[in-house]
């Protein structure tokens, strides 16, 4: 396979998955702003765009955090290089680039789901398609996913495509937890109270883990044993270890294809690691913020890995 | 009520009756409730839509990427019409791959006084590092694309030969995909030739071409200058369709005496490469310095054997619009025998007595650009306005070895489906055709293009032309 189909196999997916994530936490953002009186739902606001890291770019545009505005921007905002719409926009320029590295189906689910969603997005969106919009998001994800399982030859396009989506998807379910815990509350003194605990609830529903952590968790929330299931638990398919189980696989089967381990191995490797070391005391000893840190920049690292393992690039 | 308006329409003969190629269809058709064909008919773009079969249009920001009007009534060819039209285009691609040799060799055809030596000297397509080389198999044009129109029953002429990459091959099979998604019972009632085995029949006359010292199964790719070309959706089609690799110009590069791409594993080296870039952008040590969709040092390796270029640079030189007016000459100097095809009338404005008739008969006449393409740049006398042709009365006489002229033809014309039912639309036919040293192969079909508009005899796509599924029945 051409390396530049790797790439773009390894994008498509990433963008993706960058699209869906932008989703999530918009709708997290965008209940615990429902729920709260103007002046903290700015701060919601701030921190959702912090999240992804898009302060600078949202300050240089807007002096204040609104919700239309903050939705706008991660949304569609042509001045937004990373909003889902650019996202969508750049998964299905890279689909293209690899047609004939994918079925048709996939094909087909990412180019529908592109119009679909520009279509959605072509006008500013109005709080009462919200919701709605942050729903098509979410389903076009999914369909991806099932057009990709059901439709692709397992060959070494396949994994490139799902290493993409677990580098991706690690990355913004640590950008995710780092905004509940980092920024959200207003002092530590408000821990294990009702805007605490239904902040976590917002965070577990944005990844889709509230039905999950429910049925294991019988009704508690309480923030060690949400970060618990978020970064450690392996059985749920947005977890930090959950995703980076699932990349080493990826990376473990493409080294056999190619007869030989490179730098990602042994990258991906020490990540796991330090994963299966962990216990959550120690996480919390470390601190969630400094942890969530290190795990975004080895998660980055895999990710070069690959990249000049595979000579994504000339 | 459908009513022709050319001399000749492809479905109703002069006396009204249905011509026997379409009697089937016609009474299938017949049977169609219209709002049944109307859903139908929008079905058909949706799902050229989401299949993403688009061409892209270059400085259109509204819209990038368009479809190409497909209309669902089939243009029909009969099995004996076909057998005639197959043995002329084999005729003149061989003439054409005999002439391309000969220029790049001897000349004899110049010695021969049988065309002018000014042809080669001011031909911009000549490609001097051509001079003297054969390529693998001794093939210059693999692919080609032949224009052909309709005047009567009997009188095909070809209107254009497209040796250097001719495309809308995709939409041959697409069109024919998409048919018979949407009405597959009319396949089981009328015998059609398939044409889905293009792709295959296409890699294996790449194949056949590969380069002396290649050893075990060649490897073929489709060079693209990638997704912003027009013709992308078809480069990867193609390239998906063969199994082949699609590659871009930075994929590859030359490396011990091979061109080689650079994969997941490092670089491997590439036997055939099907182009679809111009020979002014193939190799920017020979030719555009700037260009950076092309290999550097590829045409050093294709002149040491070490590549097949399909089709071979410097194919240009046959299909130019001035070499257009000699094709009756080339395919008797090169295969002794008379045309099958004829050519369409032409005036060479180069010579002063055409170019005075020309300029006396401006209003009746087709005047093209020797080099242009793809219907710009042309002038269509009947319908121009008369500052339009005074226009062009300034730039014959100004430029005359620049233009050619034709007598405006009545094309055929072929229903296509409208809101009001059947309307004619003029058409022309491109079949495909494979050239290796096994043989020629053409495909029982090509893209039929159609004007959309009543009367107008444009079919490019870039113009707003469609194109319809083309059937060739068997016996």
């Amino acid at each position: 396979m051409l390396g530049r189909t790797a790439h773009g196999l390894f994008w498509m997916c990433r963008c993706l998955e960058r699209a869906e994530n932008t989703a999530r936490l918009l709708e997290a953002g965008f209940h615990m702003a429902l729920t709260r009186d103007v002046a903290t739902a700015e701060e919601e606001w701030r921190s959702v765009i912090e999240a992804f890291g898009q302060r600078a770019g949202y300050e240089n545009k807007h002096g204040t955090y609104t919700g239309h505005q903050a939705w706008n921007y991660l949304l569609r905002d042509p001045d937004n290089a990373t909003s889902v719409l650019a996202m969508i926009g750049a998964a299905r320029t890279n689909a293209r680039a690899v047609r004939n590295a994918i079925s048709g189906e996939l094909w087909e689910a990412i180019n529908e789901s592109w119009m679909e969603i520009s279509r959605l997005l072509a006008r500013p969106l109005a709080q009462n398609s919200v919701g709605e919009a942050v729903q098509i998001i979410r389903r076009a994800g999914t369909v991806v996913h099932g057009a990709m399982s059901g439709s692709m030859l397992r060959n070494e396009g396949f994994h490139f495509a799902r290493a993409g989506t677990f580098v991706e998807r690690a990355d913004c379910v640590a950008r995710i937890l780092d905004m509940k815990y980092y920024l959200l509350l207003p002092s530590l003194s408000y821990v294990g109270t009702s805007l605490d605990t239904g902040q976590w609830d917002q965070v577990l529903r944005s990844v889709s883990g509230d039905r999950a952590f429910r049925w294991l968790n019988a009704g508690r929330i309480d923030a060690r044993v949400i970060v618990e299931f978020l970064v450690l638990d392996d059985r749920f398919p947005r977890s930090l270890a959950f995703c980076h189980t699932a990349l080493r696989e990826e990376l473990a089967a493409l080294a056999r294809m190619h007869g030989r381990e490179g730098e990602s191995n042994a990258l991906m490797r020490e990540s796991a690691t330090r994963l299966s070391d962990l216990t959550i005391d120690g996480i919390f000893e470390r601190g969630l913020h400094d942890f969530l840190r290190h795990f975004t920049q080895a998660n980055n690292a895999i990710a070069k890995g690959i990249a000049e393992d595979y000579r994504f690039l000339s | 009520m459908y009513e022709a308006d050319a001399k000749f329409d492809e479905m109703r003969a002069e006396d009204g009756s249905v011509r026997p190629a379409y009697r089937d269809y016609r009474n299938w058709y017949d049977d169609q409730k219209s709002n049944v064909l109307m859903r139908k008919h929008r079905d058909a773009e949706t799902a050229f839509r989401r299949t993403g079969i688009t061409f892209n249009v270059y400085g259109e920001n509204e819209a990038e990427e368009r479809l190409i009007p497909f209309d669902m009534v089939p243009r029909i060819i009969t099995a004996s019409e076909w057998r005639r039209l197959t043995r002329g285009i084999e005729q003149r691609v061989s003439a054409i791959n005999a002439f391309i040799h000969d220029l790049y060799h001897r000349q004899e055809i110049v010695r021969a006084g049988r065309i002018p030596e000014r042809l080669l000297r001011d031909n911009p397509a000549w490609l001097p590092n051509m001079v003297g080389f054969t390529p693998p198999g001794g093939v210059y044009t693999h692919v080609v694309g032949i224009d052909l129109v309709r005047t009567g029953p009997n009188d095909f002429y070809v209107l254009e030969d497209n040796a250097r990459t001719p495309s809308g091959v995709s939409y041959m099979l697409q069109n024919r995909e998409t048919m018979m998604a949407m009405f597959p019972e009319l396949f089981t009632r009328i015998p059609v030739c398939q044409v889905s085995d293009y792709p295959r029949r296409l890699a294996k006359s790449l194949a056949a071409c590969a380069p002396a010292g290649t050893t075990g199964k060649p490897t073929v790719a489709v060079l693209t200058p990638g997704i912003y070309n027009s013709a992308y959706f078809e480069h990867a089609f193609l390239a998906d369709q063969m199994g082949a690799e699609l590659v871009e110009g930075s994929d590859l590069r030359v490396a011990d005496g091979r061109v080689a791409m650079r994969t997941t594993r490092g670089y491997e080296p590439v036997d055939v490469l099907y182009r679809r870039v111009d020979d002014d952008f193939l190799d920017p040590l020979t030719f555009n310095a700037d260009s950076v969709l092309g290999v550097p040092g590829i045409m050093d390796v294709y002149r040491a054997g070490g590549i097949t270029i399909a089709n071979a640079p410097g194919t240009g030189v046959a299909d130019d619009k001035a070499i257009y007016s000699f094709m009756p000459e080339i395919v008797e100097f090169y295969t002794g025998e008379k045309p099958l095809l004829p050519n369409v009338d032409t005036w060479r404005c180069a010579d002063p007595d055409s170019l005075a008739y020309v300029l006396d008969n401006l209003a009746d006449l087709v005047v093209k650009e020797v080099h242009g393409s793809g219907g710009y740049g042309m002038l269509i006398g009947p319908a121009a306005s008369k500052r339009e042709l005074a226009a062009f009365r300034q730039k014959l006489t100004a430029r005359p070895e620049n233009y050619i002229a034709q007598p405006t033809l009545s094309l055929s014309t072929c229903p296509i489906f409208t809101r009001s039912g059947l309307a004619p639309r003029h058409v022309d036919l491109r079949p495909f055709v494979l050239v290796s040293p096994d043989g020629i192969e053409i495909v029982p079909g090509g893209l039929s293009r159609v004007a959309m508009r009543k009367g107008s005899l444009v079919v490019n796509s870039s113009q707003g032309g469609g194109t319809k599924d083309t059937w060739v029945l068997k016996d």
